[in-house]
């Protein structure tokens, strides 16, 4: 079928796959120059560092105290992956087996945090935490970070849920299994993939959220994303390569989680989510 | 008997046990999301001083104020729309590779990491003594340095090296929805490609295109991050969520940053309505294309 096209159609795939390894090249230099940075002694007008050294790690790592934002970071990421599971799992089967009155109301209800901008609902959100005396601390980050993954974890997990033979709920229940054993013993070993998949992507997103952390966090409450924000924010005031150290700790931790997640979701989920 | 008990009349309706494990799900969104939401609506309404539209009339009436709305539009139009159009070609070449799992991992990448990353990334990368200003002189392709960074450029970069792997696996989604067996049709009856993409893809994609466009210009329209680091954060590149954010954390106006978001939101709702419109102009069918 594609044999029809003649010089100008080879061209213009030509075109289309150089356009897209322009656009690769310059998203793995923007990377690399990162990662170069961090490790080069100096680096001026030249196209590597004439040298390269470890000593801004250490330096990164007692100056941005990495050791607190670390513990803070995996302390909000996995409070709310915790709780985004145990409220979005069970939400997700009672959305996929149940047609209660008000049904397309409750998934538009959980559509809208997806579709709007998290700076756009973070400013009221802040506003609502500040005077309930919980922004700027780390339930306050916790709170509002759920607000996008609860959601999230709803949209995953309803096709997962349908895919499940109401035959075998239905053998559980014969048998005088009760809702909370009817989850422990049949539902979450059969859902255990999906699970895992939509917790991963939480975690990603989370660690990686920033607007929504950065409006409500204080200074004993930033994760890793927000401090690496501050300190380009005044970058002059500390090296460059020590930035670019803390940036490489963020990749890694991202990233790592990222190719985790990659083994059980197909890399578009990430953007589109799973079919409604 | 003739009265059947409340909880079984429920129990058909759709109502009983199982339903009620929405309720916890739906508290968390009414009290994290809407509440927030219309709280920020009725307080913006209740500026420090003066009467109830106090706070609109002050943004309407100070150009440095109003004027951010232009500026965001004019950052995040033209990126939303290079994006979107530049997707279709790829998605569709995409669409014919055997293992298009690496590269869409690759293309995950700079939307997992963010834009606080790629904001430092494009800053070192773009930067008068970066890979990308070498690479030109020394080619010769420029004699001088190129500004790129703390401009309305360095801005629009980082919407695209975020924008583009977003908008291009949203239109992948809908291409690889579309029924193969439909173009192999047209290229039957003798269609060329070209003819086969106006007159089959393009319609097809039409839908799945609106949502696209309407997803990537809410994103680049809230764009904060890079507009500080990368852009010149008190002129060219002031958006309006900067505006907002130095009303809250800056002045400590809360009324004031809740009316600007709700402006924000508002220009927000009024281009994806404007784009669902002009959808329907266009095209009139059902919504999916092929199998979706």
């Amino acid at each position: 079928m594609r044999r029809d096209e003649g010089i100008l159609g080879r061209l213009w795939i030509w075109a289309v796959w150089a356009l897209v390894g322009f656009f690769i090249l310059n998203l793995l230099a923007m990377i690399a120059s990162v990662v170069v940075n961090s490790f080069g002694t100096r680096w001026f007008n030249t196209w590597l560092p004439p040298g390269y050294t470890i000593r801004w790690y250490a330096q990164a790592w007692d100056e941005f105290q990495l050791p607190d934002i670390l513990l803070v970071t995996f302390q909000v990421v996995g409070a709310v992956v915790i709780v985004s599971g145990l409220i979005g799992v069970p939400a997700a089967y009672a959305m996929a087996r149940r047609d209660f009155p008000g049904k397309r109301a409750v998934m538009l209800l959980f559509l809208l945090p997806m579709l709007v901008p998290p700076i756009t609902y973070g400013i009221p959100l802040a506003t609502v935490l500040y005077q309930a005396g919980l922004a700027g601390t780390i339930w306050g980050v916790i709170l509002a970070n759920l607000v996008p993954t609860i959601p999230f974890v709803i949209l995953i997990m309803i096709p997962f849920v349908e895919q499940i033979d109401p035959r075998v709920e239905a053998a559980a229940r014969v048998f005088g299994a009760g809702l909370r054993q009817l989850f422990v013993r049949v539902l979450v070993p059969l859902l255990a993939p999906g699970i895992l998949a939509a917790l991963l992507l939480v975690l990603v997103r989370t660690i990686a959220m920033f607007e929504l952390t950065f409006l409500t966090a204080g200074p004993t409450s930033q994760t890793l994303v927000v401090a690496l924000y501050y300190a380009v924010f005044a970058a002059g005031v500390r090296p460059g390569q020590s930035i670019d150290a803390m940036a490489v700790v963020y990749m890694l931790t991202t990233l790592a989680w990222l190719l985790l997640a990659l083994r059980f979701v197909n890399p578009a989920q990430i953007v589109t989510r799973a079919k409604t | 008997m003739n009265t059947v008990p409340l909880s079984v009349r429920l129990a058909q309706r759709g109502l009983d046990s199982v339903t009620l494990l929405v309720l916890p799900a739906v508290l968390c969104v009414i009290g994290l999301f809407v509440y927030p939401f219309l709280y920020g609506l009725v307080l913006s309404f209740a500026p420090k001083t003066g009467g109830i539209l106090a706070n609109y009339r002050k943004f309407f009436a100070d150009p440095f104020l109003y004027d951010t709305i232009g500026t965001t539009l004019l950052i995040a139009v033209p990126a939303t729309l290079l994006n979107t159009v530049v997707s279709i070609p790829v998605a569709l070449r995409v669409r014919l590779m055997a293992k298009p799992r690496l590269l869409t991992t690759i293309l995950v990448i700079p939307i997992t990491l963010g834009t606080v990353l790629v904001a430092e990334g494009l800053l070192n990368y773009l930067g008068p003594r970066g890979w990308l200003n070498r690479a030109l002189l020394e080619f010769g392709l420029s004699d001088h340095p190129v500004r790129l960074v703390h401009n309305y450029w360095g801005v629009f970069l980082s919407l695209v090296i975020t924008g583009f792997p977003f908008t291009f696996l949203l239109t992948q989604s809908y291409v690889t929805g579309i029924d193969p067996s439909l173009e192999q049709a047209g290229a039957m009856l003798g269609a060329r490609a070209p003819a086969r993409f106006r007159r089959i893809l393009l319609p097809l994609l039409i839908p799945g295109l609106t949502v696209t466009l309407c997803l990537s210009f809410v994103q680049a329209f809230s764009v904060f991050p890079s507009a500080v680091l990368l852009g010149a954060p008190a002129g060219p590149t002031r958006v309006i969520s900067i505006a907002a954010y130095q009303a809250a954390f800056e002045q400590y106006d809360y009324s004031m940053a809740s009316a600007i978001a709700m402006i924000m939101a508002a220009v927000q709702v009024l281009i994806v309505v404007a784009l669902l419109a002009a959808r329907g102009l266009v095209y009139r069918g059902p919504a999916g294309g092929g199998k979706g």
